[in-house]
Parts: C-alpha cells; structure tokens; sequence
C-alpha cells in the first residue's frame, strides 16, 4: 500500500473510562466450550466509542470465543461482557455481528436487499414480513455502503469486496452502534481493502465502534486506533505502533514474527530460515 | 383438444387425482425451495422412505397410514437433526443408516401380510387413481398447516437457511429452526406420499424448484414457479399415463425431467444461467 494512501487514525483516543464511551467492556472473561480448558482466561479490554479496534492472535487464541461471548451466545464461565454498559443479552440490537465472507452461502437466491433487509430482524411479525421501515432503513444503509444500484441483483453475483459491503450494509441497517467484524480483509486487494478501510474510518468517525478479528497485521497498523493481542489471555493492548512490537508479536504467536516498525505496513512471519539465523530469536 | 383434456375428468378418481397432485405441487413447490438451496435432498429422500415404517405399522395395527407416516416421518427428522448437532460420523452416514433400517423395518413388517406385493407397490410407487376423499382430505391438511407455518415464519425460515451464524446474534431460534425446516420436508412428504410414492417424492421435492431456479434469482419466485411447473407436470404425466397407460407418478416424473432439460437447453444457450460467482477481489 502506497504511503499516501494509508489511513491515519485521526480521532483522539479516549482517555476517561466510564461507560458513556465504552462500546464494548470485557470484564474478567473466562469462557470456552463446557468440559474442555476454556478458550479465553480471565479476559479484559476495552472498546471505546468511535474507534476501531483490532483483534490479533493464532489460530485457536480464542477470537471466535471472544466474539461468541460479546454477542450473547455463550455463557461465560466466569467475568462479564458489557455492551454500552449493559449485559450484552440485553442490547442485542446495539451489536451486530458479520461473518467471515465465506460462512454465508452466496450461492442462496437472494437480492443484495433481502440480505440488507435480514439485519433489521427484531423478533417474530407472523404474516408481516419486512416493513416500510425495514426496507427504507435497508436502501439508506445500501447507498451508505456504495451499492445502491445493486439493490436488485442476487448477492452471490457480487465481487469479494461487495459482498463485505453487503454484510456490513446489513450491520449499519440493524442500526447497530457496535460492529464485530469477522476477518474482513482476507482474500482482498490492497485496493479493495484500503476501500474497505475507509469506510470502516468513515463508520467509526460517526461515532460507531468496530472490534475486527483479522490476521492482517498491516491492516491494524495502518489503520487501527488499539490493537489487542489475544492468545487466551490479552498479551498486550494499545496503540498498534506499541503493540506491534516484535517481542509482542512473538510472545502472542509464540513464534518469531518480523516486525518492520518503521513502516508498520509490512509484517511478515518469518520463515524457517529467519527462525534459524535471526540473531534476536526468541525459544519457544 | 378440449376433449382430449376434459375426457379423463369425466371419472370421480381422476378428478380426486388432479386435486391431490394440485395440493401436493402446492407444497413441493413452496418446500422445495428450501431443500434444494440448503442441500437437503438427502434429507428429503431419507423422510421419504423411512415413512415406510410408519405406514407398515398403522397397516398391521389396522390405524390412518397417513398418521403412521406422519408419525415415522416426525422421528425420522428429529433423528436426523439430532444426528447432525452431535453425531461423531458424517450427517449424511448417519442419516444414509437411519433410513434404510426404518426403510427394511418397513418392508420385512409389510412381508408379514399374505398380500405383500401389491400394497407395498401402492406406497413405494404411489397409486394416485386409488386415492380416496379422506386421503385428498389429509394431504390438504397437512398442506395447509405446512404452508401456514411458512407463511408465518418466512424470515426465520430465511434468515436460518441463508446465515445461521448471524440469524443466531439477531435472536433467532437458530438451532429450533433448523429442526422446524426438517419437520416441514417430513410433513410434505406425507403430503405427497399416497399420490407420488416414497420413492419419487425426492424427484417432486428438487425437479420443480431447480428448473424455477435456472431463470429466477430470489426464494419467493423460485417457489411459486416451481410449484407452478410441479403442477403443469402433474397434470401432464396424469393425462399421460391416462392414454398411454402406464404408471402416473413416473410418468410425472418423466415430464419434470424432460421440462427441466428443455429449460436449461433455453437458458444455457442463451446465457441467461448465473455466472459463477467471483471468489475474491473487487
């Protein structure tokens, strides 16, 4: 990615803590699935309102537990989650979740709007079906997105990039106030990506929060406001330029990563050969 | 023409026919959407036969075959739900397991009767010009309720077949309706059973909506015109087998399938079939 291209966080961090600014509060969370070691261990963070925070670890850290747990879908074995300072049971249509692109079955005969449309679900209307609102709320958050014209077409004709669109499109709709994001950046171009990132900037400037799951460290660096290593417990938290140190990002992926800090958009893991003739390698 | 048309309906059999095939196509149409864009044909053809085993059963114990169906078919899909939430085997091994022993529990009871063979062809195969008001009746009944609860719950119905991760975060009853979609196929096979038969339900259930599906792009439509060619074909293969005289629901079958090459010959040719969807990039 080209320098001048890259986005700058330009938001002033939030220093205060009390709820009128925390989107998302993780209170000592243990949770995983029953009769096996929990997936997270006595988690902690923080999403303030309006910014983006990015989510790094291995496979296996416990993001989808983490995810799981924000959204309500899991008990926690021990500790809370909050949302805007209540139960995230309770505020269910403040938090909307999307999917890794590829658990959605594109193939499904549906319109760009119908998928828009399913955000807006709040409960059983038999009969009913979407209304005005619902359809209106759908088409605002389609033109927000960029696809207005694709309103009609069956979403599975859409490009990689679009669909992202769509899925989000779907979160702005439900008029959620707190975004979690499922690896949204894998499997696009720089280009679709830095899109893609601008309009995450552009979501979080109107006072929307967003917490990505994502392998993609240069994405965070570039254009995330904190950073948070998770590898069942939080290895470290932050901004991304002092998260994303090698030493961090070793001890989170328990493997040696290089880390360009000056550039902060190239981070790369290391090879076996790095492994072996890096001066600074850290045992495993 | 006109005669050659009206000439069968001139017998109340026929006519009792023609009604329960327009029920029936009603119901595969509206369910058939949901079995062929959620891959679960298996499913279908798996209720299917293992009907079989309710209806030998409610022979031998002199009770409604269509209640004894109703009742297999239920098990059959709560089973197959079950299997699939916790089964260390593959869904499809332990469904394939599932109906083929209700499948032989069926035949080895029915082969307990002197008359076998031919009543056990009359379910296997369907036997439409043997099916009395009280069938008709049922299969209506149970059409209505099946087209009640699709009518009433659409968006649930939606939402789980398309995204089940999300509908979860959005309140859904994920996990209920995913069983209720397996109620409705087993409910729509007895719909179908007395007229199609178990064994071409499946063909009824997926031939329609596919064909609807190969020139439309959204659910509702690809129900309604798949319903609507379910009954063009019943209606063909009934008049067929009437002057040909051969078996009605292969002969429908026959139609559906030869409807279904001609519609993808048309839009193959003319490029009007959905491009293969980009994977990745803008």
């Amino acid at each position: 990615m080209a320098l001048e291209s890259r986005h700058v966080p330009d938001r002033a961090p939030l220093a205060e803590h009390h709820h009128a600014d925390t989107a998302l509060e993780v209170r000592h969370l243990t949770a995983g699935h029953p009769g096996m070691p929990p997936a997270i261990d006595d988690v902690s963070l923080r999403v303030p309102v309006g910014e983006i925070v990015g989510l790094i670890g291995p496979n296996g850290a416990g993001k989808s537990t983490l995810f799981k747990a924000s959204l309500g879908l899991i008990h926690p074995a021990r500790g809370e989650v909050l949302a805007f300072g209540r139960p995230v049971r309770d505020s269910r249509a403040e938090i909307a979740y999307m999917p890794q692109v590829e658990e959605v079955d594109w193939e499904f005969p549906v319109s760009v709007l119908d998928v828009v449309m399913m955000g807006r679900y709040q409960g059983p209307r038999p009969f009913l079906g979407w209304s005005r609102a619902d359809r209106a709320a759908a088409l605002a958050a389609l033109g927000r997105v960029g696809l207005a014209p694709y309103a009609g077409r069956q979403a599975g004709q859409l490009s990689g990039g679009q669909r992202r669109r769509i899925l989000i499109a779907r979160s702005i709709a439900r008029g959620a106030r707190l975004l979690l994001l499922d690896e949204p950046f894998a499997g696009l171009d720089a280009a679709v990506q830095h899109d893609l990132l601008a309009l995450m900037d552009d979501l979080a400037s109107e006072g929307r929060s967003i917490l990505i799951a994502t392998h993609d460290l240069s994405c965070v660096a570039n254009s995330c406001d904190q950073a948070i290593c998770l590898n069942r417990r939080v290895v470290a938290a932050g901004q991304p330029k002092n998260v994303l140190t090698e030493a961090i990002l070793t001890a989170t992926f328990e493997r040696h990563l290089l880390a360009i800090p000056q550039a902060m958009d190239i981070v790369r893991i290391a090879d076996d050969e790095h492994l072996e003739t890096h001066e600074q390698q850290v045992p495993r | 023409m006109i005669d050659w048309l009206l000439e069968p309906y001139q017998y109340e059999f026929m006519r009792r026919a023609l009604l329960v095939l327009l029920v029936t196509s009603v119901v595969m149409g509206v369910v058939g959407g949901f079995v062929v864009h959620k891959g679960l044909a298996f499913s279908g053809d798996a209720l299917a036969h293992a009907t079989l085993a309710g209806v030998a059963v409610a022979f031998v114990a002199g009770a409604s075959v269509g209640l004894g169906a109703l009742v297999a078919a239920v098990l059959t899909a709560l089973g197959i739900g079950w299997t699939r939430d916790r089964a260390r085997v593959s869904a499809d091994t332990a469904i394939g397991i599932v109906f083929v022993a209700m499948f032989s529990l069926g035949i080895v009871i029915l082969s307990r009767r002197t008359s076998y063979t031919p009543d056990l062809m009359s379910f296997v195969f369907g036997n439409i010009l043997g099916v009395s008001g009280a069938d008709v009746a049922g299969s209506a009944a149970l059409a209505v309720v099946v087209l009640l609860f699709v009518g009433a719950f659409y968006r649930e119905l939606l939402l789980v077949a398309y995204d089940p991760a999300t509908a979860a975060t959005t309140g859904v009853p994920a996990k209920l309706f995913q069983y209720a979609t397996l109620l409705m196929v087993a409910v729509a096979v007895v719909v179908a059973l007395k007229a199609i038969g178990i064994v071409l339900i499946n063909a009824m259930l997926l031939i329609p909506v596919s064909t609807a599906a190969l020139f439309l792009r959204r659910l509702p439509s690809i129900m309604a015109v798949g319903a609507l060619i379910a009954f063009a074909c019943a209606a063909a293969g009934l008049h067929l087998s009437y002057y040909a005289g051969v078996a009605t629901s292969p002969a429908i079958v026959l139609v559906a399938c030869a409807v279904l090459l001609a519609v993808l010959g048309v839009t193959s040719r003319r490029g009007v079939r959905l491009p293969a969807p980009a994977k990745a990039g803008a």
